[in-house]
């Protein structure tokens, strides 16, 4: 048995883009790396943050390991299962096992469909509730566990306000009792007071069924307060994972550092956020060799831009990439 | 001196739906001057988007209706120009950055030529002063290798790039006055960090006056000057940035600062505001807030409370501050 939930192992998701005009005249493919060669785990009951860079691959790492896109290498473990050779067959449990809340919560609720019949499909294609009465208890049930009301049922998602649509998608993943949810942003839609009601609601939901979180969101504060251990990804890399107080307390990479400057306190008396880091934005396409920071990184020396530093282990559950540290 | 750019005055939007009439505006005043941020916070549902679009003129109807009030734009109610007058508005003096990137952007076209047709309808360029002119907003806006990704749809674009994109394109025509709709929301810090400098430079540079709406106290805190919060569909408590933060008089407001996680600590679970959102179609009487109020009391339930200046400068609408 592994000890992990969730092992992932060298992901990488290459897209070649053929569209641009560059490749078109030159003749060539240009590649972009949108995750390259990233390994993390999730221990059983654990959440992980996924913090980042806006491009640096957070969605792609959560549709990988949904399997809505197949991966370029790299393998996915959920417990002793590989998930990328399992048969059909399996793969609709898996489906149950592990749900996304997405994101964009405009995009992902069906325009034509009420709140009613949206939440009520899970049920129907994982057979959990039969008949009209059924259907109706769980989905009144789904709505009041995301502190939404029965008069709410029989409304199309664009009567809704945005905060409101992601309560609805939220209920969506909790319809068929997952025990991995991967909430890619699930909270960045919502106001304080509501999101506060959420976290605490993905704090209950997991200590009541012992579920397991992939929590990505760019806000930290909320990372700090969902997480057990953090993964900090900059371009397509995981650059530095460590245990929560390891990650906001003792910080090693500059790419952390540079983070945790440039948050927003709610105070207006604490000194505004601040960019620590210089230069342009490193490109997932067609990136030089070397790590992803060079150019920008306050502390590069030469070798930066010659060899990709590897996740090191520095003690504990804290690794590191970083030739400087 | 204070100098007026936009004066709402008693705005009401509201909704004709099937299942009722659903008022997502009422009761609402602000003023922004000139190269003033005002920053609008509140409950999701609350009503922010549709003030904005309001502004824009941009609410639909039906099924909206604009029932009452005046939206002055430098003096002028935009409510009773004309369609082709609010194009000619939109398109030179007055921006949005939308909440939906997804909505707002043609998935058929690339997003070079989105924005590179925007400037030769509204400015008149050549196709290639266009292109040129595209490319720089889109370096400025942090896109990286700008001239290839000139050529990408959007669905090729991360959802913060989507975002960066909105505000380049709100960018493009140099407006006057900027309305962004939670632009920051999909973004990380250190994105959020420049995006912020770079609107902050351009309301310095060119005088631009902001209305920016977010659910981000934090964004507040370093960005506005003055702040708005909305509840329901009224504005509950208006005032200085400083005053709302060190003062908060409104029972909403001291519940939305109280519900921050902190950066500093881990605490294992955070004080919400208790309650479900409210129901707008069928809002409760009185105070819309009353249901989840820990200091309502009898008068709550009964009398809408009116906003009144309670300090220099501090409006706030509750019967605790008669
Ligand atoms: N289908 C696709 N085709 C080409 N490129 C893609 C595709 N999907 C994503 N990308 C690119 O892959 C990179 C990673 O995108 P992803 O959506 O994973 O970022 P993210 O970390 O979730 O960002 P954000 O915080 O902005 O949501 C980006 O550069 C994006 O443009
Ligand atoms: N086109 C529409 N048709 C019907 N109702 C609408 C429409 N647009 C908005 N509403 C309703 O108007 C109210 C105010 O919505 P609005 O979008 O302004 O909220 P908001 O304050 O921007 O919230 P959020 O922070 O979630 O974006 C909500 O109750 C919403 O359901
Ligand atoms: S490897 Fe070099 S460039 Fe990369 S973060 Fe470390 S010091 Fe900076
Ligand atoms: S008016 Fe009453 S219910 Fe409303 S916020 Fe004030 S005390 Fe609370
Ligand atoms: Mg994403
Ligand atoms: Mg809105």
């Amino acid at each position: 048995m592994s000890d992990y939930f969730l092992e992932v192992k060298n992901l990488t998701k290459h897209f070649p883009l053929n569209n641009d005009l560059i490749s078109r005249l030159g003749g060539k493919t240009r590649t972009l790396k949108a995750v390259d060669d990233i390994s993390f785990f999730i221990k059983p009951g654990e959440t992980l943050g996924l913090v980042g860079e806006s491009g640096c691959g957070k969605s792609t790492t959560a549709r990988l390991i949904t399997r809505l896109i197949e991966p370029s290498s790299g393998s996915i473990y959920l417990k002793d299962d590989d998930l990328l050779s399992l048969p059909p067959e399996r793969m609709l449990d898996v489906r149950k096992t592990v749900q996304l809340v997405f994101q964009d919560p405009y995009s992902s609720l069906n325009p034509r469909k009420t709140i009613m019949q949206i939440l009520s499909r899970p049920l129907e294609v994982h057979n959990l509730a039969k008949g009209w009465t059924a259907k109706r208890r769980h989905v009144l049930h789904l709505l009041r566990l995301v502190g939404l009301g029965v008069e709410h049922a029989d409304r199309y998602p664009h009567e809704f306000s945005g905060g409101q649509r992601q309560r609805i998608a939220i209920a969506r993943a909790l319809a068929v009792s997952p025990q991995l949810i991967i909430g890619d942003e699930p909270v960045s839609a919502l106001d304080v007071s509501i999101q506060a009601q959420i976290l605490n609601l993905f704090r209950e939901l997991q200590q009541e069924f012992n579920l397991t979180y992939l929590f990505i969101a760019h806000d930290l504060s909320v990372i700090r307060h969902i997480s057990d251990r953090v993964a900090v990804m900059y371009v397509g890399k995981i650059v530095e994972t460590g245990t929560v107080e390891t990650i906001f307390e003792n910080p090693k990479h500059p790419y952390t550092h540079a983070l945790l400057m440039a948050v927003p306190h709610a105070d207006p008396l604490k000194p505004p956020p601040r960019l620590t880091l210089q230069g342009e934005l490193a490109t997932p396409v067609d990136p030089p060799p070397g790590c992803r920071l060079y150019g920008r990184c306050p502390i590069a020396t030469d070798i930066c831009g010659e060899v990709s530093p590897e996740l090191i282990g520095r003690g504990g559950e804290h690794y590191v990439a970083c030739h400087n540290i | 001196m204070a100098d007026p750019v936009l004066q709402i005055e008693d705005l009401g939007v509201r909704f004709h739906l099937k299942r009722g009439r659903l008022t997502a505006v009422d009761q609402v005043s602000l003023t922004v001057n000139r190269s003033e941020t005002f920053g609008l916070v509140g409950e999701s549902g609350s009503g922010k988007t549709v003030t904005a679009r309001a502004v824009m003129r941009l609410v639909p109807i039906p099924p909206g209706e604009i029932f009452q009030g005046r939206v002055l734009f430098d003096g002028e109610n935009v409510l009773d120009k004309s369609d082709a007058e609010m194009r000619e508005l939109r398109g030179r003096k007055i921006a949005m950055v939308f909440q939906e990137p997804m909505s707002a952007l043609n998935p058929v076209f690339t997003v070079g030529n989105q924005i590179s047709d925007a400037l030769r309808t509204n400015l008149g360029m050549s196709k290639r002063e266009a292109k040129e002119r595209v490319i720089e907003l889109l370096n400025l806006v942090g896109i990286p290798s700008p001239e290839s990704r000139y050529g990408n749809y959007v669905h090729e674009f991360s959802g913060g790039m989507r975002q960066r994109v909105m505000l380049a394109m709100a960018l493009s025509c140099n407006p006057s006055f900027l309305i962004a709709d939670e632009p920051t929301t999909a973004l990380d810090v250190t994105i959020q960090a420049t995006i912020l400098e770079l609107i902050q430079s351009m309301t310095e540079r060119f005088h631009m006056s902001l209305i920016f709406i977010t659910h981000n106290l934090g964004v507040v805190a370093h960005t506005c000057d003055t702040i708005g919060v909305m509840y329901a569909s009224h504005l509950v408590e208006l005032g200085t940035k400083n005053e709302i933060f060190a003062n908060p008089l409104h029972p909403y407001t001291q519940g939305l600062l109280n519900s921050i996680p902190r950066l500093d600590t881990q605490a294992k679970f955070l004080t919400p505001i208790k309650g479900l959102v409210c129901n707008m179609l069928e809002p409760p009487q009185g105070c819309k807030f009353n249901p989840r109020c820990e200091h309502a009391m009898d008068i709550c339930s009964q009398e809408v409370p009116p906003l009144k200046e309670v300090a220099p400068g501090h409006f706030v609408a509750c019967h605790l501050h008669p």
